[in-house]
């Protein structure tokens, strides 16, 4: 690597203070500091310093969703495909390398869209701070692909990126300042000002609304002839499982005069159509990343042998879903008695469990702190879901109220801190 | 009634280059130095001027402000220089020594049959003061204020640290005489926490006249902070003298002897040192000799103290004050290639708290690390990781955070009384945005100072 060492040191005066480029030393670091760690020495206090920095935390939470990534590309594909053919008993397993192509064509735009918004707004700040870029979006830009239904149009997500690092952490100061989830930010953000691509039953797999708009086109301009398109897709949902739970709620499924009050009945429909052994795998439809339980476990696994992920977090956040699951269940009724084990696999639980929830600037920071924020957080999650059919995924929106909760948990607990220690006082 | 502490949290570095148990006494330094940086917030009174002439113990300087603290000098010979820094503030007080010193000629001075005032008074005037520091704010203690307890650890847990079983080894007497005259300073207790971990020597388990505990743990365990904490904590308005074991001989050694000897017998260690062994020598010596033909590799830091609280030296530096060894470690000012030793290599060579190397699968293995910061300085971004390293009932981060914010009330409430920079070195090690967080500690320190003491 010597001469690579030898091209920054010919490059360094130029770049740093009365260089002649001076004013893009911020960008010139941001790369520099990619490629090498720098010569910085300890000047002040310890002399030896840990290994770790905040960009060998940030790449292992990226690994960590590498798994989730590359099965929600998988599954993305099967979705297509089975959008343009109608066919929902399209063999998962089957065309492998076709939908790893058509997937992979749907996700890794919507990832260039990301990084490439996210990250040219984060130069811009750091230039105008004076600062290399740090290192929190490098999550940040993945997780906003993931989180995103696979037919969502890419502007809007460029859109979105850039809401959220304007508004959800730029504003505040960067990367540790941010009150808000950035991802999620983005994420509501489009939820609130598109809801039409966000939710519902057609954005789910890509392709979908395409091809219904063609069928509709062509029953427009010749209602006698019915393409084959059209005979496939006629009748089809393409509901997430979710969608198809909240609908047992909502007036419409009373209007259809299907039996809801039978709620075992319902229930006992939903479960022979989603198994659990698919939820949890993940061969349903849904956002990119958060379809699989399985391969969302398996960046817990890596998050929690590092210890880049809290565990308090985590299986908080689990059980506080898991609980309020078995709440529901004693209550009652056509939607709450869905059985807990399956909110823990369906739509986004498991996935904001593990890589949102757990995101240390926005989450509580003491320890005692982080159990309350991860239980209070599961717990909203399925509550939103169950008992607001408008929502029908609930955990977005808990997690993003419990980042605005965060501090004052916080407060609570040092406050507890503070006190024993006055306690201690008026002993003596 | 002892105390036994057992600790959960806790990191022991695991260094290459702790000293073998070989002691030698090393030659008379050519000139010795007292630095006033090492008495934090002292400003010095010259009492001489250069060029005149000191013996053993003869008052070099006093404090400013506190004018009984007096500092004396260690050897026999002339005041060679005052060196002045900006603003003509005194940096480093140099004695030349003369080519044999003898500590001989005084009379001892029976400290049984002195009061607490008297034995405060004969220390005062010999220049002992300064071995006593207090706790809020650990600076030199004020004499005027009155300790609930006076705590003296009997070993030390840092990386490479010596092993006072060794080194006070035989010294019982003179120790015990140095913790029979601080028990008449105060009218609490005087602590002396064992390893539990280890036997300890002879001199300390026989302690007389002394509360022992017992403390096992990985480090800061050594740390008299950790054992104020657990055993008996400081609360607002409290104050708590320490001092460090070798220094409770040489108090001790001046009241059998009458003269002020301050020998002590340091360890120099490093991976980069060849053989690493003791020495006997003086406070404030110059290390030249000690070093020389001992490092094996340039490019250096050559460390007053140990690793996670010492201060960077010159090869012809000086021992500062408080501290008990040399450490060698090889200055990390060489540019990383991420795939290979930078952040992303697979960090064979890397030592941390996290589990993001494979070396965390290793408890026996040795580093030798440098004085890179492996990273850049960020924002507080990872929560939880100092509290792993933290063994008080305290929140470190947030103590940190009201420190930087200069919250004063903040800082008293969350327990900044209790606190000195060195308690928070490990914090700093771990800490993952690279925050210099035993200086600002320091800061919140003389925010308190200032404005509520």
């Amino acid at each position: 690597m010597k001469f690579l060492e030898n091209i920054v040191n010919k490059m360094e005066p130029k770049f740093s203070k009365g260089g002649k480029l001076e004013k893009w030393n911020p960008v010139y670091e941001s790369f520099i500091t990619l490629a090498f760690t720098p010569k910085h020495t300890t000047k002040l206090g310890s002399h030896i310093r840990d290994g770790v920095d905040l960009k060998r935390t940030m790449i292992t939470v990226i690994i960590a969703m590498v798994p989730a990534l590359l099965f929600g590309m998988y599954n993305t594909g099967h979705y297509e495909m089975v959008a343009a053919s109608g066919n929902l008993d399209l063999a998962y397993g089957a065309m492998f390398w076709d939908k790893v192509l058509a997937g992979a064509a749907v996700v890794v735009p919507l990832i260039i869209v990301s990084y490439g918004v996210g990250l040219g707004i984060e130069f811009i700040f750091a230039m105008r701070r004076g600062h290399p870029l740090h290192e929190g979006f490098l999550v940040s830009g993945m997780l906003i692909p993931l989180v995103m239904p696979a037919d969502v149009p890419l502007w809007m997500v460029g859109v979105a990126t850039a809401f959220a690092v304007i508004i959800g952490k730029e504003i505040f100061g960067g990367t540790g300042m941010n009150i808000l989830n950035v991802a999620l930010t983005s994420r509501a953000f489009l939820f609130f000002a598109y809801p039409t691509s966000m939710s519902g039953d057609k954005v789910w797999m890509s392709g979908l609304t395409e091809n219904l708009g063609k069928v509709k086109d062509a029953k427009e301009a010749n209602p006698e002839v019915v393409t084959q398109l059209a005979e496939n897709l006629d009748g089809f949902s393409g509901a997430t499982p979710l969608g198809d739970l909240a609908s047992f709620m909502t007036p419409d499924a009373v209007l259809k005069g299907e039996n809801i009050e039978a709620g075992a009945n319902a229930m006992e429909k939903f479960t022979s159509e989603y198994s659990l052994y698919d939820s949890f795998m993940g061969f349903i439809p849904g956002s990119i990343g958060e379809t699989s339980t399985l391969a969302i476990l398996i960046g817990a696994a890596i998050l929690l042998i590092t210890g880049v992920g809290s565990l308090r977090i985590i299986a908080s956040f689990f059980a506080g879903g898991f609980l309020m699951g078995v709440i529901l269940n004693a209550a009652g009724g056509p939607y709450l008695d869905l059985p807990p084990v399956y909110h823990l696999v369906l739509g986004g639980f498991a996935f904001g469990a593990v890589f949102m929830a757990t995101d240390p600037v926005s989450a509580a920071q003491t320890a005692n702190g982080k159990i309350i924020y991860g239980l209070l957080g599961g717990m909203m999650a399925i509550l939103i879901r169950v008992l607001n059919p408008a929502y029908p995924e609930g955990v977005m929106l808990a997690i993003l109220f419990m980042n605005v909760m965060a501090p004052i948990i916080d407060h609570y607990v040092i406050a507890a801190n503070i006190k024993k220690r006055l306690k201690r006082v008026k002993q003596a | 009634m002892s105390k036994t502490v057992r600790l959960r949290k806790g990191l022991d570095i695991r260094l290459i280059g702790i000293a073998n148990k070989v002691k030698t006494e090393a030659k008379v330094p050519k000139t010795v130095s007292i630095r006033p940086a090492d008495f934090h917030g002292m400003t010095p009174k010259m009492l001489l001027k250069e060029g005149e002439q000191v013996k053993v113990g003869d008052i070099v300087f006093q404090d400013k402000y506190s004018d009984t603290i007096k500092y004396a000098s260690p050897v026999n010979g002339t005041l060679k220089a005052i060196v002045r820094g900006a603003k003509r503030k005194i940096e480093e007080i140099v004695i030349s020594a003369d080519a044999t010193q003898s500590f001989d000629g005084g009379t001892p001075i029976d400290h049984s049959s002195l009061s607490g005032e008297e034995i405060k008074n004969t220390m005062l005037a010999a220049g002992l003061w300064p071995f006593v520091r207090q706790r809020p704010l650990d600076v030199v203690a004020d004499p005027k204020n009155e300790p609930k307890a006076i705590f003296v650890s009997a070993f030390d847990s840092s990386p490479l640290a010596p092993d006072f079983d060794f080194v006070l080894h035989g010294k019982a007497k003179e120790f015990q005489a140095g913790l029979d005259a601080l028990a008449k300073l105060t009218s609490g207790k005087v602590h002396l926490t064992l390893n539990g971990k280890s036997p300890a020597d002879a001199a300390f388990k026989d302690a007389k006249g002394v509360q022992i505990n017992t403390i096992v743990g990985k480090h800061p365990a050594g740390n008299v902070g950790t054992q104020i904490h657990h055993v008996d904590p400081i609360n607002k308005g409290e104050f708590v003298w320490t001092l460090n074991a070798q220094d409770v001989a040489i108090i001790g050694r001046y009241f059998l002897t009458g003269t002020y000897n301050a020998k002590r017998t340091i360890a120099l260690t490093g991976s980069e040192i060849k053989d690493p062994q003791y020495f006997e020598t003086i406070i404030g010596a110059n290390v030249a000799d000690i070093l020389d033909g001992k490092i094996t590799t340039d490019n250096v830091r050559i460390i007053s103290g140990n690793v996670l609280t010492g201060n960077k030296i010159d090869q012809d530096g000086y021992l500062g004050f408080y501290h008990n060894q040399i450490t060698v470690i090889p200055e990390g000012d060489q540019l990383k290639f991420f795939l290979t030793k930078g952040w992303f290599g697979p960090g064979f060579d890397k030592f941390s708290n996290s589990r993001l190397f494979p070396t965390f699968l290793s408890t026996k293995k040795k580093f030798r690390l440098d004085t890179n910061l492996n990273g850049e300085e960020r924002a507080f971004v990872v929560t939880g990781e100092l509290d792993k390293v933290f063994p008080f009932d305290i929140l470190p981060m947030q103590l940190v955070k009201a420190a930087i914010t200069n919250d004063i009330d903040g800082m008293e409430n969350l327990g900044i009384y209790e606190m000195a920079p060195e308690d928070f070195a490990l914090c700093e090690y771990v800490c993952t945005s690279k925050i210099d967080i035993q200086d600002k500690i320091r800061q919140g320190l003389d925010v308190i100072a200032e404005e509520c003491m």
